[in-house]
């Protein structure tokens, strides 16, 4: 005769990493909005092909702030990966100091673009080069802006105790989102930075 | 003497036949030719295969049904069988889709250049919603700035250079060969050249905004001689004088130029010689006087959205008007 | 033996009262089990539950509703555009509300028509289907639908005001600019773009996840439905393809606003990059759009042919195939436009290629019917048709893929007869054979066959008389996007026939809705299988029960229901009685992606409002950018921020693992 009766094995529930949906859902925003990426620079690419002359105002842009950008932002994504880490292990003190200096890190690449930008010698509307550049490295720093948000949201939730070592699925994407942000920035600083020293 | 001008009107008349669009028919070149045997060949091979679909579709329906009244209601059939149709089906279609394939790269070839270096260059440049035609400087035959009407000697593979003043727009004449955009910022370069002599209908196939629809031209194939006729007499100025040139000079020429008077405007298509043309308003409508006193009383009733102003003009003014643009042979 | 019996001939036969078929669900209900979860998964009542609702039926019908609105929306759209076109000069509409009708009349049936009344089967199907409970991400599904009705209301804000969009579904540029298009027309299209591209994005990534984890214990990748394939495969490709039209359209809405030359040429743009980011959209899109109705025809036409799909991993394969070469010839849309012929050419190669996939379809399907039993029911005349305007469709393509032809073709209403042998061939005649199919087990009530059968005849009538003879105005040089034409030009007498057959359409599609509603209101009972379906779907009550699966099935093959008719006595059989009962809560079983193993309970979240308060907090951030009102789109801006933190707040920890429920 059936009847309903409990399993003598058990399942998780929800799953950590891998196992839970969100991780896959959090892939599928990130191919999305990488491939956002690959046509920001298809664009660039374009416009650069079809213009007549010169198509970088005044030479290759200056690498004095961008590698030093380039290194806080990379940085980041280690100790990002460090408070995660840390979290897992139980050590939720430790994961609150990394995930603070991540958010200093990812400020200070903030800040950079920021001088970066406000030296620039041309605006936004100057020029196809100067659309496509703000455009890039703005959609960039607005993927950071978020990723940073989330970050701040995270680390409120966690010094306010409402995430704690078991809820590892909001580090885990957390952390995925900011490390795609991270990488990302290596092809538009290759775009930027290296491509017109190259061609 | 005015020979070519009884001539295109004749063949104005020949050339409005059942469909001056078509590309099926009437073709005027080797392009054309090209073109037209390729679409009627394309076309067959198309209802074929349709045809086949349909028979076997029905065919199969029918065997189906008399399976189904032969076996028991809840029968179904297994998974397996039949799908060697799908491999005679797509086995016997590659073969088919190759043959098209190889068809359609021959005439590109065919097609994309001429069969020796063209005779002749015209750059043409698209406007909301008319055509600007130049007859380019470095030829033989001399520059001329004109519009809405192409005229080419026969037998002479004649250049294009095609460009826009505004946004994007096609250069399409079926009968002679393919279409090419004219995009803002660069020359597509094209060609085109008639064998046979003959008005052929062009068009405008790009979507240009309010009068797309209203975007035309035609082009007028000559014997050499003829072109050369033409063109010589095309490049004079034109002028009558009288008391309704100063008209055309104030009401219209800010935007029209006729060569020979003060009116130089570069906003619209040039007016020199407007009356040999045997179309108006971007072969919109034939040039009678009747048609023109049509467009110059109520433009934007025919054409709504038309660059042109409504030009005020009193009826007297207009007679006038109509009568000098006419006599502009 | 007997019920199936009857059900095969109680179609026909047997009074209007009782159920085609009266036999109990094949998908085990256990009583106490099924009371217990039904108040579980049951919506709230009320207001709350109908607007909070995160079932994936009712989604899916709200999405099919929704898209037959737009469908109507859209019809009378190019009623009115066939009307002017009726004869040669007419001047019932101005050029300028022509343009903006068959502007609306693109973008309504490409973008609220033809994508959502997919997602619409596939969000009712899919988890019934795969033998699931729901789809992976419930709130996003709901948020899906809500931005789909938002950014359709935001499309056509501006169409009372005289100010649609009026340069084409394509929007090409510089047409589009604020030089020569000043008014709010395009901006209206960019945001609105970008906003309906929201919800297509996010759709997309609930079915992908759905499918790698929300299926039935052995619901392996070798035994899902073809719909699903295509769905799938369709998803994956709005993931990599939505963001090129989003960014074409930020970008012209920068060129627009704050003087930037992405495509301006003063300062260096090109036109050219717009048509480049549209058509590598636009062309995967046209894909996205036919191949989950392929696999809608792939799947419910054996039903009525009595057996299983000829050659299901081929057509599997090929779906997969169309899409990906499907990204490598969006220049066949860029032939006339000067580029070199050389590089013009591979892509006419590749346009010539992409019929081999179609061909397969084709003949798997024709080799279905011919190795068949069939049943002339009103969803087999829907479907066998769809077979014959696809292959019209596809040699009208395979024509325009000849390049030398195309030269020719390109923009004339050749084109247009062509994409609308796809798009209503393969779409429509395919959605409106799927809810003859599915109506029963959607509302529990058959729709009527002798009407059906009105139906497909002014249909199939209506629709060949009014595309057929385009084909020929096509090859009379008749140009497309014209408001009208001389009338030495020979288009008179076939445009007027084109106009009447588009009305005797317009009639049976009109006759369709009302068999619908005369069919929810007092159509015959259906009962669980009346069409003996060999899929899940077919296994649980019509309509199903809020939970679908009180049991969640373990699957051994591709055709459940059929398998003591297909399999012999020592292979193993799906078990529909006994498995996971998970009724502890709101739960589900997640499993491995590739093999469909258990792997994971899924806590799922119940009736939610944020996914409603975020679609609305997204109106005033897209109208603020519209009107240039900094305010309203700061505190939409400020809105979406809260919500989103809400959305993801953590819920207070559970167990990390748990003994499941079974039954058996």
């Amino acid at each position: 005769m059936a009847r309903a009766a409990t399993a003598s094995t058990a399942l998780p529930v929800h799953g950590q990493g891998v196992v839970g949906t969100p991780w896959w859902g959090m892939l599928c925003l990130i191919a999305t909005e990488g491939i956002l990426f690959v046509y920001l620079i298809f664009s660039y690419g374009y416009l650069a092909s079809q213009s007549r002359g010169s198509f970088v105002p005044g030479g290759p842009p200056a690498l004095g702030l961008a590698l030093p950008a380039t290194i806080l932002l990379l940085s980041s994504s280690g100790t990002a990966e460090w408070s995660k880490r840390a979290a897992r292990g139980g050590n939720l003190g430790l994961s609150r100091l990394a995930l603070g200096l991540t958010l200093l890190l990812g400020f200070g690449f903030v800040i950079l673009s920021g001088v970066e930008w406000s030296k620039k010698p041309f605006a936004l509307h100057d020029s196809a080069y100067s659309s496509i550049y703000f455009l890039l490295t703005g959609t960039h720093l607005a993927h950071v802006f978020a990723g940073l948000l989330a970050l701040v949201v995270l680390l409120i939730w966690s010094l306010a105790g409402r995430v704690h070592a078991g809820h590892d699925q909001h580090r885990t994407l957390v952390t995925l989102y900011w490390h795609f942000v991270d990488a990302v920035w290596v092809f538009v600083f290759a775009t930027v930075y290296l491509s017109p020293r190259l061609v | 003497m005015r020979r070519w001008v009884v001539l295109s009107t004749a063949t104005a008349l020949v050339g409005c036949n059942s469909t001056p669009l078509g590309y099926l028919e009437g073709s005027g070149s080797r392009s054309g030719d090209l073109l037209q045997s390729l679409a009627w060949g394309f076309l067959a091979i198309a209802v074929a295969v349709i045809l086949i679909i349909a028979a076997l579709i029905v065919a199969a329906t029918q065997r189906a049904r008399r399976r189904a009244a032969r076996s028991a209601p809840d029968d179904v059939g297994r998974e397996g069988g039949g799908v060697s149709a799908i491999y005679w089906g797509v086995g016997l279609s590659i073969p088919v889709l190759i043959a098209m394939a190889i068809w359609n790269f021959v005439s590109v070839q065919a097609v994309a250049t001429p069969p020796h270096e063209p005779g002749l260059a015209v750059s043409v440049t698209g406007h909301r919603w008319w055509w600007e035609v130049d007859y380019q400087s470095a030829q033989p035959f001399g520059t001329l700035r004109t519009a809405n009407e192409l005229v080419i000697p026969t037998g002479v593979p004649v250049r294009l250079d095609l460009e826009s003043a505004d946004v994007i727009h096609d250069f399409w004449v079926p009968k002679l060969g393919p279409k090419m955009d004219m995009i803002p910022g660069r020359t597509n370069h094209s060609w085109i050249e008639a064998d046979r002599p003959g008005t052929y209908r062009g068009q405008c196939a790009e979507f240009c905004g309010a009068e797309h629809g209203r975007m035309s031209f035609v082009v007028h194939a000559v014997p050499r001689a003829e072109f050369e006729a033409w063109l010589d007499h095309q490049r004079q100025p034109a002028s009558t004088g009288g008391p309704a040139q100063e008209i055309f000079e104030a009401k219209c020429g800010a935007c029209h130029e006729v060569r020979g008077t003060s009116a130089a405007g570069i906003f619209g298509p040039d007016l020199t010689h407007v009356g040999s043309r045997t179309t108006l308003a971007a072969a919109m409508m034939r040039n009678t006087p009747r048609n023109l006193a049509l467009w110059l009383g109520d433009t934007q009733g025919i054409k709504p959205g038309a660059e042109m102003p409504q030009t005020k003009l009193d009826p007297v003014e207009r007679a006038q008007l109509v009568g000098w643009l006419e006599a502009l042979k | 033996m007997s019920t199936t019996f009857d059900r095969a001939a109680g179609l026909a036969r047997g009074s209007p009262q009782e159920p085609v078929d009266a036999s109990p669900p094949a998908s085990l209900v256990p009583p106490a089990a099924g009371d217990k979860l039904k108040d579980i998964w049951e919506d709230s009542p009320g207001l709350r539950g109908w607007f909070g609702t995160v079932d994936h039926k009712r989604i899916g019908i709200r999405y099919l509703i929704t898209a037959f609105v737009f469908l109507a929306i859209g019809g009378i759209e190019a009623l009115a555009m066939r009307v002017q076109l009726a004869q040669a000069d007419n001047h019932l509409l101005s050029p300028e509300q022509y343009n903006q009708l068959f502007s609306m009349h693109g973008v309504t049936m490409i973008f609220l028509y033809a994508m959502p009344i997919l997602s619409g089967f596939s969000n009712y199907l899919w988890p019934l289907m795969l033998g699931s409970r729901d789809m992976a991400f419930p709130r996003l599904n709901a948020l899906s639908f809500w931005l789909y009705v938002a950014a359709g209301l935001f499309l056509y804000v501006s169409f009372p005001l005289g100010a649609a969009p009026n340069d084409g579904w394509f929007n090409y540029v510089p047409n589009g600019s604020a030089e020569f298009d000043p008014g709010p027309n395009i901006d209206v299209y960019c945001l609105g773009m970008i906003f309906l591209g929201i919800s297509t994005v996010v759709g997309a990534a609930n079915f992908v996840v759905t499918l790698l984890r929300m299926r039935a214990p052995g619901m392996s990748l070798n035994r899902l439905p073809i719909i699903v394939w295509g769905t799938l495969t369709a998803s994956v490709a709005n993931l990599l393809a939505i963001p090129a039209v989003s960014l074409a359209c930020l970008m012209l809405w920068f060129d627009r606003n704050l003087g930037t030359h992405f495509f301006e040429i003063s300062g260096g743009g090109q036109p050219l990059l717009w048509q480049h980011l549209f058509w590598s959209f636009g062309h995967p899109w046209v894909y996205a759009v036919v191949l989950p109705a392929m696999g809608i025809v792939s799947d419910a036409l054996p039903v009525h042919c009595r057996r299983p799909l000829v050659g299901y991993t081929l057509v599997a394969m090929a779906t997969v195939t169309t899409m990906v070469v499907g990204f490598g010839v969006w220049l066949h849309h860029m032939f006339a436009t000067g580029l070199p012929a050389l590089a013009l050419s591979f892509f006419s190669a590749a346009s010539f290629a992409i019929a081999i996939p179609s061909a397969i379809s084709v003949f798997s399907w024709i080799a279905t019917i011919w190795t068949g039993r069939v049943r002339i029911t009103v969803p087999f005349l829907f479907f066998a048709s769809v077979i014959l305007l696809f292959v019209i469709g596809g040699v009208s393509g395979v024509m325009t893929a000849s390049l030398a032809l195309d030269w020719e073709l390109t923009d004339t209403y050749f084109i247009v007869a062509h994409l609308h042998y796809v798009l209503i061939g393969i779409n429509l005649f395919a959605v409106v054979g799927a809810i003859y199919h599915w109506f029963p087990k959607m509302t529990g009530r058959m729709m009527s066959e002798r009407v059906g059968r009105w139906v497909f005849g002014l249909m199939f009538g209506g629709f060949n008389l009014a595309f057929l003879p385009m084909h020929w105005l096509g090859l009379l040089g008749m140009p497309r996007r014209v408001y009208t034409y001389g009338p030495d030009m020979g288009f008179g007498v076939t445009n007027l026939i084109v106009t009447i057959g588009a009305f005797l359409f317009a009639v049976g599609i009109g006759l369709f809705f009302v068999s619908m509603l005369v069919a929810r209101l007092a159509g015959r009972p259906a009962g669980p299988n009346p069409w003996d379906g060999p899929s899940l779907e077919w296994s649980v009550s019509s309509p199903p029960p809020p939970y679908n699966f009180a049991v969640i099935p373990l699957i051994a093959s591709r055709h459940p229901l059929w398998e003591s008719r297909l399999l012999e006595k020592g292979e193993p059989h799906s078990r529909l009685a006994e498995g996971y009962l998970l009724d502890e809560g709101k739960e589900t079983l997640g499993v491995t992606p590739l093999d469909g193993e258990p792997d994971v309970i899924l806590k799922m979240p119940g009736d939610s409002l944020l996914p409603l308060a975020l679609s609305v907090a997204l109106l005033p951030l897209f109208g603020g950018l519209l009107l240039e009102l900094a305010w309203l789109g700061g505190i939409g801006a400020l809105a979406v921020l809260v919500i989103l933190i809400l959305w993801f707040r953590p819920h207070e920890a559970t167990r990390s693992e748990e003994k499941a429920r079974v039954y058996g």
